[in-house]
């Protein structure tokens, strides 16, 4: 018999060291229940899977679309959950193992097990019915009353804390949701306030961490460790708190100290690609560029072999520049009037236009002249996620403004100005923030808009996501923009006018100062050497990567 | 369990393998001087074919070295990535997809299997040193 599970392993390996001790133990058979993780389904069985009628009486749901089965086995009184298989969907693995172990009585209608209730959602209302001598944590033997004695008497309010203290967790994993959960629910029911705190490094909220760095007129990632958290940082804490100092003061975030709690991208002004090379993405404000500059990013790509691509944020994307390559190509770039695009960096990308009413028969305002104002204007201010804007000039919408964080679409009588929209994996259009607004009174709302969301919203959350969590939604958020319903539009307009005022472009800065350039090397005893291991192959008379070595 | 035996085994023999290193004069790799090495960060070190990471953790004020290769997309990138601590264990963030690695045992600490090498380091009048295979 092979079990190929890591508890009775530990069991066996307990039993071994007992008869090594000359102690008399003998191994017994091990509850086998166990959930597989297997790459693209999950599979799971529990107590005894293969039990039948008449010995029991079982319950099957089956969903060929979704290529789910689920069954269990029930007692024939009803009353006990003896085993199962799962199959496609295996999230109720825990809850149905512990009903099993624990004999927890079922209710009148055990297909809810498997189906979920309908009606009268009880919410964590499976955890609560365990009782404290669930186990857990199978790898290592912990129960629901550790974990629950872990919070209440050692308080570990942390996945952490309660790992080390009650080792739940460290053998396959699986049950930390189940864990999260307990820990939760257990904080809840003291009355705890529980806190969305960023890692083990920092017991605070990127928002209270925000206030907290303003107050203390914190400058470097070392200071806000030393003053405001404990240890030696992560690469959570790292660029969380790179983004709040560059939010706040907006200095180089190269600068000494800052250098190395930038995100990798960040850290070298460029998108890491796969292979080890980097993308060089200049800022075409608007999507605006002339024919001279057209030519000098053709020179460049072909004097650096580099694959040009369009974006979808209209610019020209280079792809495949050696580390040691980046300060020369954005040297020439910046002689010849690029800036840095911020490709790289948390905060707004791209302000996509029509070409407007210059040249469009339809078009009612000049999108472009507008798009690049507004691109000039944020260009370079970091937010908790990357931002993108457009700008149409009339209601056919060719620059996709809807799809945008805050879009912009001319009417008869002015600007609407559309906010919290995204592409990417969940769509959602953005919503109508004003009408008809002139040109001045669209970027007064979008400054206010945007420190509103730099200053509150999660880390790594974009501003649809923001706006689904907020309180009130769209019309809270309306109040607060046009209606200063809490009195900061003052305050957070003056913000933003810093952050435009002391805006630089940070390639430039870059390649001017030594100390910072000289990090563009791949080797530190051969700066002159490129990293020999980068490889690129030919398709379609260009270059790209080799797909990712079989590992 | 086997797993757990195979780590205990490596991290052991490696301890064992580093204090021969250790009392070998000849195979120290003088990397570059103090002022080269990043602050908190890591930087890329050539020997030979060999490409390895070295660490200076100015905060715990220690130095590390592993591989520069990163095991899970075999991508040399790890002298790219960001330090810090997991309940007070020194690690590494690979760039690219942020596994983790411990800069002390070159564990993988993102539940994997693969593991990174580790390589001893010593300063000495302004220089790191990294001892390497002769």
């Amino acid at each position: 018999m092979i079990y190929g599970l890591i508890a009775p392993g530990y069991e066996m390996a307990e039993v071994l060291a007992a008869t090594l001790c000359a102690q008399n133990k003998s191994f017994k058979s091990f509850d086998m229940s166990t959930k597989l993780k297997l790459i693209g389904i999950d599979v799971a069985s529990f107590g005894d899977p293969f039990i039948n009628e008449p010995d029991c009486r079982t319950i099957v749901f089956e969903n060929k679309h979704k290529r789910i089965y689920k069954r269990i086995n029930i007692s024939n009184d009803g009353q006990y959950l003896l085993g199962g298989i799962l199959i496609g969907d295996a999230t109720a693995y825990n809850l149905l193992l512990q009903t099993s172990v624990n004999r927890i009585v079922l209710s009148e209608n055990p297909e809810e097990l498997i189906l979920g209730s309908r009606g009268g959602e009880q919410d964590g209302a499976g955890i609560t019915s365990l009782p404290d001598e669930a186990l857990i944590c199978s790898c290592e033997g912990v129960t629901k009353g550790d974990i629950y004695n872990s919070v209440i008497d050692q308080g570990c309010e942390t996945l952490d804390g309660i790992k080390k203290y009650t080792k739940a967790g460290t053998g396959c994993g699986g049950c930390m949701p189940m864990v999260k959960d307990l820990m939760l629910h257990t904080l809840k029911a003291q009355g705890k306030y529980v806190r969305n705190v960023i890692c083990e490094h920092f017991n605070y909220s990127r928002q209270e961490l925000y206030d907290l760095i303003h107050i203390h007129q914190l400058k470097s990632y070392n200071e806000v460790l030393n003053i405001l958290g404990q240890s030696d940082g992560c690469e959570t804490c790292k660029p969380l708190v790179s983004s709040l100092l560059a939010s706040l003061w907006n200095e180089m975030i190269l600068n000494k100290g800052n250098d190395t709690a930038q995100d990798s991208n960040d850290r070298f002004l460029a998108n890491i690609q796969k292979g080890g090379s980097y993308s060089v993405v200049p800022r075409v404000a608007g999507g605006e560029i002339t024919p001279e500059k057209l030519i000098v990013i053709g020179e460049l790509a072909k004097k650096y072999n580099l694959y040009t691509k369009i974006t979808g944020g209209q610019r020209i994307d280079m792809f495949g520049a050696h580390l040691n390559d980046l300060p020369f190509i954005w040297e020439k770039l910046i002689a010849a009037g690029f800036e840095s695009g911020h490709a790289y960096g948390k905060g707004l990308r791209t302000v996509k236009s029509c070409v407007g009413s210059t040249w469009c028969r339809f078009g009612l305002h000049d999108s472009v002249s507008f798009a690049i104002r507004i691109e000039e204007r944020y260009r370079g201010i970091r937010a908790p996620h990357k931002f993108k804007s457009a700008v149409s000039g009339c209601i056919r919408e060719c620059a996709e403004a809807q799809s945008k964080d805050f879009g912009i679409i001319a009417t008869e009588k002015g600007w609407n100005l559309y906010v919290c929209g995204n592409g990417g994996s969940k769509p959602q259009h953005a919503l109508l923030l004003v009408s008809d607004v002139d040109n001045d009174t669209c970027i007064k709302y979008i400054d206010r808009f945007l420190m509103f969301y730099i200053r509150t919203a999660d880390p790594l959350t974009r501003t649809a996501t923001w706006l689904n969590k907020m309180e009130g939604g769209i019309e809270y958020l309306r109040n607060v923009v046009v209606n200063d319903s809490l009195g900061m539009a003052e305050k957070w307009e003056a913000e933003i006018e810093k952050l435009v005022d002391t805006y630089k472009c940070e390639w430039k800065e870059a390649v001017e100062n030594p100390a910072i350039r000289k990090r563009f090397s791949h080797f530190v005893n051969a700066p002159e050497e490129k990293d020999p291991t980068i490889e690129f192959v030919e398709m379609r008379g260009q270059k790209r990567t080799p797909e990712w070595k079989i590992v | 369990m086997e797993n757990r035996l195979t780590k205990h085994i490596t991290t052991n023999y490696q301890t064992v393998n580093s204090k021969i290193m250790t009392d070998t004069s000849n195979n120290w790799l003088a990397a570059c001087r103090v002022e080269d090495a990043v602050e908190n960060g890591g930087v890329c070190v050539k020997n030979g074919e060999e490409q390895i990471a070295l660490f200076y953790f100015t905060r715990r004020n220690e130095w590390y070295a592993t591989q520069n290769e990163c095991p899970h997309r075999k991508q040399m990138a790890l002298s790219r990535g960001m330090i810090g601590t997991l309940t007070d264990e020194p690690k590494v963030a690979c760039p690219f997809h942020k596994k983790n690695f411990s800069l002390k045992t070159g564990e993988c600490l993102s539940g994997d299997e693969c593991s990174i090498r580790t390589y001893p380091v010593k300063v000495e009048n302004g220089t790191v040193y990294i001892a390497v295979r002769p």
